[in-house]
């Protein structure tokens, strides 16, 4: 292979004049869990409410569920970040579409958005498989009890469903961190953006995407370890996976 | 707003994007799960071997792949697909790989990962007095595998193997990152020549969400079609 390397690489001046290679890659890290986080609150947030709704009995609630979640989960996370980004403002009301032009960091929100909405029609499945799981007397009981559907969820059946699908939850987690390199193309420099910068500047392609890809596998260490102790931490007694 | 909005544009390029477009998506989707299948099977055969090492391999490059995001991967590919072309067929410079076959080998060697953990639990789905059957009446290994193992497993995870699929068909629009025309590629070239973002965004959109939509309702009714009766 004639290919120069140059592991030195890190520790030059970048041209942008923010300290070395290594601190772009590293803010370029910072952008990529910021945008994560952000995106994982929405996607909590929202794919609870649709998940919960698709277990209601109303066939309204039900039927926005569907769709919420065939809306999200049919089109293709790159197209739905340029809805966001290209289309959205144009359909608004002029002042409105103006505003959200000008706004500054406007990938970072329409990338945090954009991922937050695509994964929380996962989130949503999740969850709905979830509390599909517990045994129908739980909800009965709570019934029994007194409580209301709202008291039922709150104390009964969501604490049970959201221990149950923690496994599948950190997988979605790490989706959204690998999620975010796609705002790549409406101009978010994260992390996979700034290794393309690095390589673009210093013509050393290998050493950007070793460092990239380093990066990003301790971060998938890093959660997927939390995640663990976090399993045991509210595991529930008298399961498998309980003490 | 939707006053302005010029169907026109959309019919004008109706050929390009469908003609190069959704020809070079497709092409890519099929491929790509084809190899992806048959590379994945492979892995997991390997991680189900019993030979400690070459399991632990096969695990490792699928964690790997799993953790990286498929735009790096793609970067990756691109950027390294030239050298090992030159290492492998021993020419003096980095040999020049085609955009289709570069994201071609990305896409093989990246599903082949999430491919390789639906056979591994469509082999771990069989029960065991199978493969004890098979080799009851004489099977080798690897007839075992051909004859008894890997149709049945094929069979029961057939509607996750095409959910997959539908999953790498959206995922292909990344190959935009490489300025590739496919599809959605092919979409934004007129969209930006044109300065008609929001009628040709939309209408990528609306293709994607109905080819997607349809397949899943087809791999719905397969599954309801194929279940076997236990």
């Amino acid at each position: 292979m004639n290919y120069h390397w140059n592991w030195g690489i890190f520790f030059e001046p970048n041209p942008m004049g923010t300290g070395t290679y290594l601190d772009m890659l590293l803010s370029g890290l910072v952008l990529t869990i910021k945008t994560a986080l952000l995106a994982w609150i929405i996607a909590l947030i929202f794919g609870s409410i649709v998940g919960v709704m698709r277990t209601l009995p109303s066939r309204g609630a039900y039927w926005f569920g569907f769709c919420w979640v065939e809306f999200f989960r049919n089109m293709p996370l790159l197209v739905q970040l340029f809805l966001w980004f290209f289309v959205l403002p144009e359909l608004l009301p002029r002042a409105a579409g103006l505003w959200l032009k000008q706004l500054p960091n406007a990938p970072f929100w329409t990338a945090a958005i954009g991922v937050g909405f695509f994964m929380s029609a996962r989130v949503a499945v999740q969850l709905q498989a979830g509390i599909g799981s517990l045994p129908r007397g739980q909800k009965m009981a709570a019934t029994a009890l007194g409580l209301t559907t709202v008291q039922g969820y709150r104390y009964v059946l969501l604490p049970m469903a959201f221990r149950i699908i923690l496994p599948p939850l950190t997988s979605e987690f790490l989706n959204t961190i690998k999620n975010t390199a796609v705002a790549i193309t409406i101009g978010l420099i994260e992390l996979t953006g700034q290794a393309r910068s690095m390589q673009e500047f210093s013509f050393q392609v290998f050493e950007a995407f070793t460092a990239a890809t380093i990066l990003y596998l301790l971060v998938n260490a890093v959660v997927v370890t939390a995640m663990r102790f976090l399993e045991r931490y509210v595991a529930i007694p008298g399961y498998i996976t309980g003490k | 707003m939707l006053g302005s909005f010029d169907f026109d544009v959309i019919r004008r390029s109706l050929p390009y994007l469908f003609y190069e477009g959704m020809t070079f998506t497709l092409t890519l989707t099929a491929l790509a799960a084809l190899g992806g299948l048959i590379f994945g099977t492979a892995i997991a055969l390997m991680r189900l071997s019993g030979y400690k090492t070459l399991g632990r391999i096969a695990g490792l490059y699928v964690d790997f792949m799993r953790s990286l995001p498929l735009v790096l991967v793609i970067f990756w590919f691109y950027f390294l697909v030239p050298y090992i072309g030159q290492w492998v067929t021993g020419a003096s410079r980095p040999i020049s790989v085609g955009a289709f076959a570069s994201s071609l080998i990305t896409f093989i060697m990246f599903e082949a990962a999430y491919f390789s953990e639906i056979m591994r639990a469509g082999i771990q789905s069989i029960s065991r007095g199978q493969p004890a059957a098979a080799s009851a009446l004489g099977l080798s290994y690897a007839q075992t595998m051909r004859y008894v193992v890997l149709p049945q497993a094929f069979r029961n995870m057939l509607p996750v193997l095409l959910t997959q699929t539908i999953v790498l068909f959206q995922d292909t629009s990344l190959v935009y990152v490489l300025s590739i025309p496919d599809f959605l590629g092919a979409a934004s070239k007129v969209a930006q020549r044109d300065g008609r973002l929001v009628e040709m965004y939309l209408f990528a959109a609306v293709v994607y969400f109905t080819i997607s939509c349809i397949a899943s309702f087809g791999v719905r009714r397969l599954q309801s079609r194929i279940a076997i009766i236990r």
